[in-house]
C-alpha cells in the first residue's frame, strides 16, 4: 500500500496516469502553467523505452504526435492557452484523419498572454469550437489529483475507443496543487488497448471504412498496408473527395461516433444532490470549492448539492437535464463568463433558475466568493 | 536492379494529375521514384509525408505509405513520424512557400536535430495552388499576383539557409537535368541525416506568364543556360549564374540513433 501513495502536484499525477496508459510518445513546448509535465517525460519516458521530443513550438508539437500516434503510438502533448491556440489547426486534422491522441490544456488567465501563473477556465468554449469547422471532440476535466490520474487514463481509453483526439482541461490550481493519491496497481483501472485491423498483409486494408459499430480499426502506418491519410474529405480509401454523398457520409461520421454516445462518455459525480434544493454545477478546481460550501451548508442542514462534471464535451445535455429537474435554482461555478453556464441554461428546462456565479480576476474562486453569490440568489444579502 | 516500371509505384486511379501543362513537379516525381528503384527500396518502405500546395499534391499519387499533412508542417509530422518508426525512409516534398515561408521554422530546426529525412524542396518561385502570389524565392522585382508592382521582398538562399541550418546534406539542382536530379536524390535518400534537395521547377502558369517567360520551353531553356555545375571554373568569371550540385555532404549523428543512446542510458537508471 505505501509504496502506491505519493504526494504530486496535479502536472505530476498527469504524468503517472499517462505511464499507467502505455504513454510511448511525448512532443511539446514548453509554457506556464504545464511545463512540468514535459519536463517530467522527458525523464520518465526513456526509462521505459518511449520516446519524448521537444518541438521548435506547439504546432509542430502537435503535428509530431499525430505522426507518431499512426504508427501505433499512444501519445500525448501538453500545453498551456497560447499554446493550445497554436495547436488548433493540427487538432482539425487529427480529427479529420481521426488520429487518437490527447492534448492536455492546463488553462491559465487568457486572453493572450493574460496571467500565466493565474487560475482561470477560458478555455472550456477554445476546446470545443478552436479549430475551424463542424466537428464534435472530447474534452474532460477533474478537480483533484487522484481524478487527474483516472480522468489521464480516462482521456487516452476514450481517444483510442472513438478515433479522436482527447482534450484534457486542467488548470492552473489543479495542475500545481499537492496532494496526496494512490497509484492503482496495474490492470487495476482498465486501459484501452488501440483496436488493430485483422485485414492481413497483401489484402486491402480500408483505413476509412467504418465497421457496422462505427469503430474504424487501423493499421499502423508504415506498417504492412500501405495507404494515404488527409486533412481533406476522403473516401473509405482515405483519398480526397468531393461527391456529396461521401463528404456528407463522412461528416456525419465524424460527429454521430461522439455527439451518439454522449451517455457513454459522460462523466459526472454527484454529491449530496439527490434531495438538493440548490444544486452547483462545477468542475476542474472549481468544483473543490464548491464541494467545500456544499459540505458546509449542509452540516447546517441546508439542502444543497453539487454536480461535478468531468467531461464538459460532448456536453452532458440529458443528464444536466434530468439532475436539474426538481431543484429550485442551479448554481454554475467556473472560472470565466459563463462558458459552462451558457450550456446549462441551453440544457434546462427553465432557464431562468440558472445563475452564474463566477470568478474572473486571476484569484482562485472561494466558498465565500460562491456563498456571496447564494446569499444574494436566496434574497439574504451579503 | 530490376527493369523500372514507373506505374508500379504510382496510384494511376488518381491519374490524370492535377498539374498544369508543363510544370515541373511531375518531373521531380518521376526522378523520384527512379531513385527509389535505383537504391532499390521497397514500397512498403517509403513514406512520403507533405504539405499543402501543388507540390503537396504528389503525395496522393505515390503508391508508398503517405501522408498529406497541413500547410508548411509536413516535416514537424514527419519528426513524429520517424522519430516513432525510424526503420522508414522518409521523403518530403514541399513547394518553396510550404518550405520556406508557413514551414520555414521547421526545416530548420529538422536540420538543426539532423534527422533522417529528405526535404524536397520543389522551387517554383511562386504559390500555385492558390493562383500565384509572391513567395519567399520571388526574386526581387519579379511580378506575382500580390507584388503588381514588382517584388521588394528579397528571396531566400534555399541552399544557405539549409546550410546555415545545420543540415547535413544540401544539393540543388533543376527539371532541365533530370539525370543529375536522380543522382542527387539517390545521394541524398541514402544520407544517413537531414538532406536538403533544392529542385528548381518551372511554373509557366503563373511565375513564367508574369515574368517574361513565354513557355516551359523557354523556362527548362534558362535553367539550362543560367545555372552552373558547381566548382566549375567559368563559375568565378559568371558570378550571376545559379549553382547546381551537392554543397554539404557531411556525417553527423542521427537524431533517432542519438535518441537509441538515451533510451540505453535511460533504461539503465541513472
Amino acid at each position: 500500500m505505501g509504496k502506491n501513495l505519493l504526494f504530486v502536484q496535479g502536472n505530476e499525477a498527469c504524468v503517472e496516469a499517462a505511464l499507467y496508459a502505455d504513454l510511448e510518445f511525448f512532443a511539446g513546448y514548453p509554457i506556464t502553467p504545464s511545463t512540468e509535465i514535459a519536463e517530467l517525460l522527458a525523464y520518465r519516458l526513456p526509462r521505459k523505452g518511449g520516446k519524448f521530443i521537444q518541438m521548435e513550438d506547439e504546432m509542430s508539437s502537435m503535428c509530431a504526435i499525430i505522426g507518431a500516434s499512426l504508427t501505433g503510438a499512444k501519445v500525448m502533448t501538453a500545453t498551456s492557452g497560447p499554446g493550445f491556440s497554436l495547436m488548433q489547426e493540427a487538432l482539425g486534422f487529427a480529427v479529420m484523419t481521426e488520429t487518437p491522441c490527447v492534448l492536455v490544456n492546463v488553462q491559465r488567465g487568457g486572453p493572450s498572454t493574460g496571467l500565466p501563473t493565474s487560475a482561470s477556465q477560458g478555455d472550456v468554449m477554445q476546446a470545443r469550437w478552436g479549430t475551424h469547422g463542424d466537428h464534435a471532440i472530447i474534452a474532460l476535466t477533474a478537480s483533484n489529483n487522484q481524478d487527474v490520474f483516472a480522468m489521464t487514463v480516462e482521456a487516452f481509453n476514450l481517444s483510442e475507443t472513438y478515433r479522436t483526439p482527447v482534450i484534457l482541461l486542467l488548470d492552473e490550481v489543479v495542475a500545481h496543487t499537492r496532494e496526496r493519491i494512490t497509484l492503482p496497481e496495474p490492470g487495476e483501472i482498465a486501459v484501452v488497448k488501440r483496436l488493430k485491423t485483422s485485414v492481413p498483409e497483401g489484402t486491402d486494408y480500408h483505413p476509412y471504412l467504418p465497421r457496422e459499430d462505427g469503430r474504424l480499426p487501423m493499421s499502423d502506418f508504415g506498417g504492412i498496408h500501405r495507404y494515404n491519410v488527409t486533412g481533406l474529405m476522403h473516401d473509405m480509401w482515405g483519398f480526397p473527395s468531393t461527391n456529396p454523398k461521401i463528404v456528407y457520409g463522412l461528416m456525419r461520421h465524424l460527429v454521430d461516433k461522439i455527439e451518439g454516445h454522449t451517455k457513454e462518455i459522460t462523466r459526472i459525480k454527484a454529491f449530496d444532490a439527490d434531495d438538493a434544493e440548490f444544486l452547483l454545477i462545477a468542475y476542474g478546481s472549481s468544483a473543490r470549492t464548491a464541494l467545500h460550501l456544499v459540505r458546509n451548508r449542509r452540516a447546517r442542514g441546508e439542502k444543497i448539492g453539487l454536480l461535478e462534471l468531468q467531461s464538459l464535451w460532448p456536453f452532458p445535455t440529458d443528464a444536466v437535464r434530468d439532475w436539474c429537474a426538481s431543484v429550485k435554482c442551479v448554481i454554475v461555478v467556473e472560472m470565466n463568463m459563463g462558458q459552462i453556464y451558457h450550456e446549462v441554461t441551453k440544457a434546462v428546462d427553465d432557464a431562468s433558475k440558472v445563475f452564474l456565479a463566477n470568478q474572473i480576476n486571476g484569484n482562485f474562486i472561494t466558498p465565500t466568493d460562491v456563498l456571496n453569490f447564494l446569499r444574494i440568489i436566496q434574497g439574504r444579502g451579503v | 536492379m530490376s527493369k523500372l516500371t514507373v506505374r508500379a509505384y504510382i496510384r494511376e486511379r488518381f491519374f490524370p494529375h492535377i498539374w498544369c501543362p508543363g510544370c515541373g513537379h511531375g518531373t521531380i516525381m518521376g526522378a523520384m521514384i527512379r531513385a527509389i528503384h535505383h537504391l532499390g527500396l521497397k514500397k512498403k518502405d517509403v513514406a512520403v509525408v507533405s504539405g499543402i500546395g501543388c507540390s503537396a499534391r504528389m503525395a496522393g499519387y505515390l503508391d508508398f505509405h503517405t501522408l498529406h499533412t497541413i500547410h508548411g508542417r509536413a516535416l514537424a509530422f514527419a519528426t513524429g513520424l520517424k522519430l516513432s518508426r525510424p526503420e522508414l525512409t522518409l521523403l518530403v516534398p514541399m513547394g518553396d512557400g510550404d518550405a520556406l515561408a508557413i514551414g520555414g521554422n521547421h526545416l530548420i530546426h529538422a536540420a538543426r536535430r539532423n534527422i533522417d529525412i529528405t526535404a524536397i524542396i520543389m522551387n517554383n518561385n511562386v504559390y500555385g495552388m492558390t493562383g500565384g502570389q509572391a513567395s519567399p524565392t520571388t526574386g526581387y522585382g519579379d511580378y506575382a499576383s500580390t507584388v503588381p508592382y514588382g517584388n521588394i521582398d528579397r528571396a531566400f538562399d534555399t541552399v544557405k539557409l539549409a546550410v546555415g541550418a545545420g543540415a547535413t546534406f544540401v544539393a540543388r539542382t533543376t527539371t532541365y537535368h533530370v539525370t543529375e536530379l536522380i543522382t542527387i536524390l539517390e545521394k541524398a535518400i541514402r544520407h544517413k541525416g537531414f538532406s536538403v534537395v533544392e529542385v528548381l521547377s518551372q511554373c509557366p502558369t503563373y511565375y513564367g506568364r508574369r515574368n517574361d517567360f513565354a513557355s516551359a520551353v523557354d523556362m527548362l531553356t534558362y535553367y539550362k543556360t543560367h545555372t552552373i555545375p558547381l566548382g566549375s571554373k567559368k563559375n568565378a568569371e559568371t558570378p550571376e549564374l545559379i549553382e547546381r550540385g551537392i554543397f554539404i555532404q557531411q556525417e553527423k549523428p542521427e537524431y533517432c540513433a542519438e535518441y537509441d543512446k538515451i533510451i540505453e542510458t535511460a533504461s539503465k537508471g541513472r
